[in-house]
This record gives structure tokens, sequence and C-alpha cells, in this order.
């Protein structure tokens, strides 16, 4: 049996084939309670694979992910890992909470029921007390006057606020990005950023896949660069960005 | 071009530009009214001239055996339909499960039941007992096939199942249509596989759905009429029953053709009220614009 620790995510040797492509080789990562950590890394490094494995979209080939010392996906017995039921897994799946690049809000619901479904449906919630508790959260993402919208007639960066207010709706340990503000138009990425922010200067936990730099040296306190399917470096903001890594000094001189 | 020569031209053009407009012609439009009534006269004239007793129309239209016929075609309709959406659904599911021998079942289900003709399938089912004479859990509960096989079930059987494996292929098409992040977003919120199709996947594959299915409800109103020939009592059935008495075919046939009109009329005002109800969320709606609240970049 493995010990508690300190991790809220901790991952040991993750390696995910898709086919013959390995797009994750022998990766780990650790992120502390309250700590704000960004992927970076050229396209087809395996940071959305890194982080789809850490929820379990992905069924990682090799290695385990525990979030909040809980094994995700797997039951620890007599020195075997027997493969947990959906049903088991998606009740662990409640602790992460996952925003997409293209926002995937519940294009039948509006903008309020996107928020309430997850803790009416999963949690159990009443309905009365979802609604005052999302209403609530579309405030907090600066969205109260949108919330009958349907997803369809709101912008992208709206769509993005409603989504990581839905994520916020579960209450969740950690909260994971896979490059949120990647699908948006230039104009409407700060809005998406700023609601990023303050999440963080709340202290909630953060993995975050992202191109945004600026938004990287500002928030992260950590930041791991990825380059086809490995951890390149992993260590502090000023750390990753003045690396002398070539590999790393490529791909941040052309982003930078 | 000097200077006032260009304004000249502008000035010219601004004038063309606020000329009284006139739409084209529609003479074809008309050409076209004209056949199309003269086809009507002709085939109107024809009937009112032809050898058809206006009366015996009149007198049936609103006979009890004529009405008992109606019900029974309505009430199949949605006896059949029900029956073709509840086992197509399943086999729907069944089909995009993991779980092989199911996806197998589904394929099997769905070639069977799409390869034989409704007709033949209403006497397979009608004539059941020549191969299971009873029928039940063995030790438990028997009956005699004979019993229970009515004409009844033996068309709701018939002719739903048989629907049922066009149903299946329409769901399917429905739950693939609808986009694989919408599954991952539910799953990222912590729902089970049931709540996530009966939630998420199936309310957004109806969009899909209705339409060919609405479309599967208006010919079933039109298949019961297979029945008569297992001589269940639907409204075919009455009106032959009507005319090889007293002869008046023609008259009969009038009469149910009129009533299948109406049941078709009003379930197609129906479809479009369900599609529209499943197409929110999909239709852009306008609302009104408000200053935008703009945030400071953080980049």
């Amino acid at each position: 049996m493995r010990e508690s620790n300190d991790y809220i995510v901790d991952a040991r040797n993750i390696t995910k084939d898709f086919g013959d492509f390995r797009a994750l080789d022998d990766v780990s990562l650790q992120v502390k309670q309250g700590e704000v950590v960004c992927i970076l890394g050229p396209s087809g490094s395996g940071k959305s694979t890194l982080l789809r494995c850490l929820n379990h979209l992905e069924r990682p080939n090799e290695g385990a992910v525990w979030i909040d010392n809980d094994l995700i996906g797997y039951k620890e017995e007599n020195g075997v890992l027997r493969e947990l039921s959906s049903a088991a897994l998606a009740k662990q799946r409640t602790k992460l909470a996952m925003v997409f690049q293209r926002f995937n809000l519940f294009g039948h619901r509006t903008a309020l029921e996107n928020v309430t479904e997850g803790p009416v449906q999963v949690l159990g919630v009443s309905q009365a007390e979802a609604k005052r508790k999302a209403l609530e959260l579309l405030k907090r993402v600066g969205l109260s006057d949108k919330a009958k919208n349907y997803p369809n007639a709101l912008s992208g960066g709206q769509q993005q606020r409603v989504a990581i207010a839905r994520a916020l709706s579960m209450e969740p340990t950690v909260m994971l990005f896979d490059e949120p503000t990647s699908a948006l138009d230039p104009e409407l990425v700060g809005e998406v950023l700023h609601v990023m922010k303050s999440l963080a200067q709340s202290g909630m936990t953060m993995v975050v896949v992202t191109h945004e730099i600026g938004f990287a040296r500002e928030v992260a306190d950590r930041i791991v660069f990825m380059d086809e399917g490995k951890v390149v470096l992993d260590d502090t903001v000023t750390e990753v960005l003045n690396s002398t890594n070539p590999r790393a000094r490529d791909f941040l001189d052309a982003v930078l | 071009m000097t200077a006032e020569g260009l304004t000249a031209a502008v000035d010219t053009r601004s004038q063309v530009a606020a000329f009284e407009r006139k739409k084209r012609p529609v003479i074809v439009q008309w050409a076209t009214a004209v056949v199309a009534i003269a086809f009507l006269v002709f085939v109107v004239v024809g009937f009112i001239q032809g050898n058809i007793n206006w009366s015996t129309v009149g007198q049936y239209l609103f006979s009890p055996a004529v009405f008992e016929g109606l019900l029974n075609t309505v009430w199949m309709t949605f006896l059949a339909m029900g029956i073709a959406i509840v086992v197509g659904t399943g086999m729907a599911i069944m089909r995009i499960t993991p779980n092989a021998v199911l996806q197998r079942v589904s394929k099997f289900y769905i070639w069977f039941f799409r390869g034989i003709p409704q007709l033949l399938q209403l006497y397979l089912w009608y004539n059941l007992a020549l191969i299971f004479p009873t029928l039940g859990i063995p030790g438990v509960l028997s009956v005699n096939t004979i019993d229970i096989m009515t004409p009844l079930l033996a068309t709701a059987l018939g002719l739903g199942l048989c629907q049922a494996a066009y149903v299946a292929e329409v769901v399917r098409a429905g739950i693939i249509s609808v986009d694989q992040g919408q599954v991952e977003a539910a799953e990222s919120i912590g729902m089970k596989y049931s709540q996530v199709l009966a939630r998420v996947v199936l309310p957004q594959a109806m969009r899909v759905i209705i339409p060919p299915v609405g479309n599967y409800f208006i010919s079933m109103v039109k298949l019961t009429s297979l029945a008569s020939a297992i001589q269940f009592s639907e409204m075919l059935y009455n009106v032959q029953t009507i005319y090889f008495v007293n002869g008046q075919v023609m008259e009969l046939l009038i009469v149910a053709a009129f009533w299948y009109l109406i049941v078709i009329t009003v379930l197609t005002s129906v479809q479009g009220r369900i599609e529209t109800y499943f197409s929110k969320g999909t239709v852009r709606t306008v609302t009104k614009k408000k200053p935008k609240n703009r945030h400071k970049t953080g980049a």
C-alpha cells in the first residue's frame, strides 16, 4: 500500500500509446494544494493527453494517477490494479473539474442549466439550492445577465466563462484547463484569463495547458515544459523561461 | 476623368439608385397555376361524373364500423411505433456500447427485421403457433400460442419490431451526430454512462432523430392497412368487410382515404411542433445588445 502524501495531483510514470504513436513516455507530475502549474510545449508534445489522463478521459497504458490520495480508475488489491466500474470512476471525477478548449457547453441547456446540471444530477443538490449557487457562480464570472441564454447566443469568451462556472459548481479539488483560450478570438482571451487569474488568487489548485506565456509568467507557481511525450523541464517560472535547454529555448523564442 | 466629371457621374448614379423597382414578371407562375387548376378540374369533374355514389360515401363516412376501424388504425399506429421506438432505441444503444456481443446482437436484429417484408412478418407472427405451439417459462407458465397471438398482437409485433430496425439506425445516426466533446464534458462533471446518454446525448440527438421518426409515424398509419391481411379490424379491413357485402368498392375506399388523410394531416402538424421543441439551443435567438464588459488582459 502506498502511503498518502501532500500532493493533490500525483501522476506517476504515465505512458500512453495511440496505436504505434507514443503520446506520453514515462511522465510524472506532482501538484500541491493551491499550486498553479502551467504546462507548455509545442503541439503534439502530449500536454493535453497528460491532462486527459489525469481525469481518465484517456486511460494510461502504464502508470497511475492519484488525486487527493485517491487512485483514479483502479482499486489496489493484493498487488494488482483492478479496473473500477464506470460509476465508481464517475464518482472520482467529481473531484476534478475540466475546462475544454472548445468549451463543450451542453447546447440544449441554458447557461444557468449548464451550471446546475452537475450539482443536481451528480451531487444530489436540490434544484433551488443549485440555482442559487449557480447564479452566484455566474456573477463571479461576470455573466449574471446571461443566465437564460443558450450557449449559441453567447460569444466564445462568454461560453468559456460559463464552462468555468460549470466546473466550479462541482466544488472540485483540482481544476484542469485544456488550452482554454486557444479557440477564442484575440479580443476575447482577456476576459477568460481574468477569471482564471482570480481563481488562482482564491487558492484553487490548477493545472493549465496553455500557450499564454504572459498568463504563465504572472500566475503560475511552476511551469512544466513538455516535448515529444516527455517532461523536459519542471521548474519555477523564472528558471523555465530563462532555461538554456535547446528544445525549450526553440519553443520559447518562437512564442515569446 | 476630371473631378467635376466624376461628381456628375456619381450624381447620375445616385438618381439611378433611387429609381422605382419592378419585380420580374410572374408569367411562368401564372402559367403553372393555369395548368394545375386545369388538372384539378379534370380530376374533380371525373369524380363527379364518374360512377360514384356520393350519398353512399356520406352515409359511411361517420358510420360506427368506419369509426371503429379509424380508432384501431390510430391506436395500432401508436402501439407499433411505441414498440419500434423503445426497441429501436435499445438496439441503437446496444450498437454503441463497448460490449461486442451486444453490438452483434443489434447488427443481427437490424439485418433480420429489415430484410423481411412487413406483410410476410405479419403472417409469421400470426402463424407463430405452427413453430411454437406453447409459449412461456418452462415449468412455471405456459400458454397456447394460438390463444394469445391475436390479430392485434401479431400486427403490433410484426409492424413494431420491423420498424424498430429502421428506428435503431436513425437513433444511432442521431447519437453519432452529437459531438464527442459533449460526452467528455458530461463525464468530466462526474455523470454516469446512463446519465450521459439520457441527459446529454439523447436530448441533443433528438434534433436529428425526430424528422425521420416523424416520417416513420406517418408511414406507420398507412402500414397498419397491411394488417387487413390477417383480419385485424383496422380501417381498410373494415371498409373491405362492408364493400364485400354491398359492392360499393370505390365509395368505401374514398371514405378510408379521407380518414387516412385527416389522421396524417394532424400528425404532420404535431411533428412540426415537436421539431420546434427539440431545436431549442440550436436556433439563434435575438438578444439585446449590451455594452461590452471588457476586462484587462493579463498577457
